[in-house]
């Protein structure tokens, strides 16, 4: 079928404006059908990774009109990959969410679901378009929606984290906005192949550099690069844990995308290394980005934020691969865009069976957890370990790309920042599981947050953090043929 | 110096929008009332809603809606006769995203007030603090 490119954004819209819709009417459909556009979602990104691998990149074109004028989207190997993986993710997270929505939103379920929908939506369009106006706009939905449900979070700190993220959220799209514009007043185009041919021929000018900073920098504030990182420790810990599990791993790793898009395809690979000379500081910056977030997650007390920590620094490590400027850098950046959203993925369903339980994910409420909840501690170790990078796990595998980018380049500095990093994650990793399995369990009249005996979380939310959870071991054993199918030919 | 002057009047309208969004930005960095930051987001948003119209700009050019008596007489239609409506479209996407940010953020802020019944944020970093 020709229109599976679009129907993986349409099918999460129209669901989420239907499930809105029966908030009103009745409130219980609201699940189903929005699981259901979802599942639409999921299979038709499976389908177009499958027409992609076997006939080369797919162009849509919105209406028919031609792209030029029109909206298209365009979708290749890295983005059908990249679709894959969001609408995998965060379907997966809605099956296992059911319960936990029903406990800790209960009374705004529907509104819940609907503002979800919206949420991935705008994601799965970002990783689509081709066209950069249309980008901002679905930037903007993906950010608007996911405010919404940083503020449906903790009823004290909820909505102040949502005012400070909107505030720097905004600051980061508008910046992009301003470099599109620029990029606009070069081309006259916003179409991103028709930019990408028009400035590659055209001589080096100072609007396209500003155009290049003003976007890079916007994407940057987005995803969270370490020194404009402030705002997602608080949005993610103080989000509802249904809403973390999804952000955590889907947000940041769709802006990662976003950069490589507009560094391969829109400026090209010769502008970004070779007529700028901006790689080597980036680097550094982001060598700095791996190593504070790595410190600053050793200081946490609360496993959310611990983890909310980790994610900048594991930003740190795509950003620079991605500017390494080599083959196998950009290998190891795109690699652990796929690895990182599984890793984080497995880590937070596991806080979410924790938080489903006992409430609470401070360090010290963690006490014995792993004779209370044998399967959910193992799948967090399994991921655990994936951060690290222990082999078979998929994390070893993009960080040893990485590794070897960084030796090739002769950046030794960003080598030697991964190597500490993993250590870090190690030191934090053997804390958590120190205090799981060693200290004795808290009973019901000391915890304050339990209710009754802490046991096993639900069959669903099991199962859906087991299948994650070995899926990392499987995406480590795959690592090859992903590299090899995927991204050497995306490369070119 | 020379230079300088005929430079700022020639290309003023980018020198308004920089100063536009400087006062934004400012605005949102150094209030301490929560409303005050919020319009100095909406001053934010606006110089880039400003900027992009006046890219699509042209002197003495009129709307473009072409009438069907010019086409009809089998005049040409000039380009430079009409401004660039393709900016403005756009802006008419980012203007709701900018009402949508801003509604959304006062509601933020009320939820806030009915919490804390303050909205200066020291005050609230205290409360938060205690």
């Amino acid at each position: 079928m020709d229109n599976y490119p679009v129907l993986i954004v349409v099918a999460p819209l129209i669901t989420a404006l239907l499930a809105g819709l029966f908030v009103w009417i009745e409130e219980r459909l609201s699940y189903p059908i929005v699981l259901a556009g979802l599942a639409v979602s999921v299979f038709s990104a499976i389908n177009v990774l499958i027409q992609v691998l076997a006939s080369g990149s797919i162009q849509y074109k919105m209406g028919g009109w031609p792209p030029p004028i029109g909206i298209e989207y365009r979708i290749d190997l890295l983005n059908a990959m990249v679709l894959c993986l969001v609408s995998g993710v965060a379907f997966l997270n809605l099956i296992a969410s059911c319960r936990s929505v029903k406990q800790e939103i209960s009374d705004r379920a529907g509104s819940y679901y609907t503002i979800y929908n919206l949420f991935v939506t705008g994601l799965l369009g970002v990783t689509a378009t081709g066209d950069l106006f249309n980008l901002y706009v679905l930037i903007e939905i993906t950010s608007l929606t996911s405010y919404a449900q940083v503020a449906m979070g903790d009823r004290d700190r909820g909505p102040l984290a949502s005012l400070n993220y909107i505030f720097i959220g905004v600051i980061g799209a508008s910046f992009y906005l301003l470099g599109v514009g620029y990029l606009y007043i070069q081309t006259g185009s916003l179409n991103m192949a028709d930019v990408a041919a028009i400035i590659k021929d055209a001589p080096a000018s100072s609007t396209v550099l500003t155009a290049f900073i003003l976007c890079i920098l916007g994407i940057w504030i987005k995803m969270a690069l370490f020194p404009m990182h402030v705002w997602l420790p608080n949005a993610y810990s103080y989000s509802p844990v249904v809403f973390s599990r999804v952000v955590a791993p889907l947000m940041t790793k769709v802006m990662v995308y976003v950069m490589i898009r507009l560094m391969i395809t829109v400026f090209g690979y010769d502008y970004v290394f070779k007529t700028l000379h901006l790689a080597d500081a980036v680097v550094w910056l982001a060598t700095i980005a791996v190593l504070a977030g790595g410190i600053m997650a050793l200081a946490q007390k609360n496993l959310k934020k611990m983890l909310a920590y980790i994610i900048v620094c594991e930003i740190g490590y795509m950003v620079g691969g991605a500017w390494l400027g080599n083959r196998l850098g950009m290998t190891g950046a795109i690699l652990h865009i796929l690895n990182d959203a599984l890793m984080t993925f497995a880590l937070f369903l596991g806080v979410g069976n924790i938080i489903y339980k006992i409430r609470n994910v401070d360090l010290t409420d963690l006490k014995g957890l792993f004779g209370k909840m044998p399967w959910t501690m193992g799948g967090f170790v399994l991921a655990a370990l994936s951060i690290i990078g222990v082999p078979p796990t998929c994390g070893f595998f993009s960080k040893w790309y990485l590794l070897l980018g960084a030796l090739e380049k002769g950046a030794y500095h960003f080598a030697a920042a991964l190597i500490i990093s993993s250590l870090i994650c190690a030191v934090l990793f053997f804390k958590v599981f120190e205090i799981c399995f060693f200290e004795p369990a808290l009973h019901g009249l000391e915890n304050p947050h339990s209710h009754g005996a802490i046991e096993e979380a639900p069959v669903s939310m099991l199962i859906i953090s087991g299948l994650v959870s070995l899926s990392l071991i499987a995406a480590g054993f795959y690592s090859g043929t992903i590299v090899n199918r995927i991204i050497i030919p995306f490369l070119g | 110096m020379n230079d300088l002057l005929p430079l700022i009047v020639a290309k003023y309208n980018y020198w308004m929008y920089v100063i536009l969004m400087m006062i934004g930005l400012y605005a949102m960095i150094a209030k301490n009332n929560l409303v005050k930051k919020v319009v100095g987001m909406n001053i934010f948003q606006t110089a880039i809603i400003l900027f992009y119209v006046s890219i699509g700009y042209k002197t003495d050019a009129s709307i473009p809606i072409i009438k069907s008596s010019d086409t009809a007489h089998g005049m040409v239609v000039r380009a430079a006769d009409y401004i660039n409506p393709l900016t403005s479209c756009l802006m008419l996407t980012a203007i709701v995203v900018s009402v949508a940010t801003f509604g959304f953020a006062m509601a933020l802020i009320v939820r806030i007030y009915r919490r804390y019944q303050t909205l200066e944020e020291d005050e609230l970093r205290m409360r938060l603090s205690e």
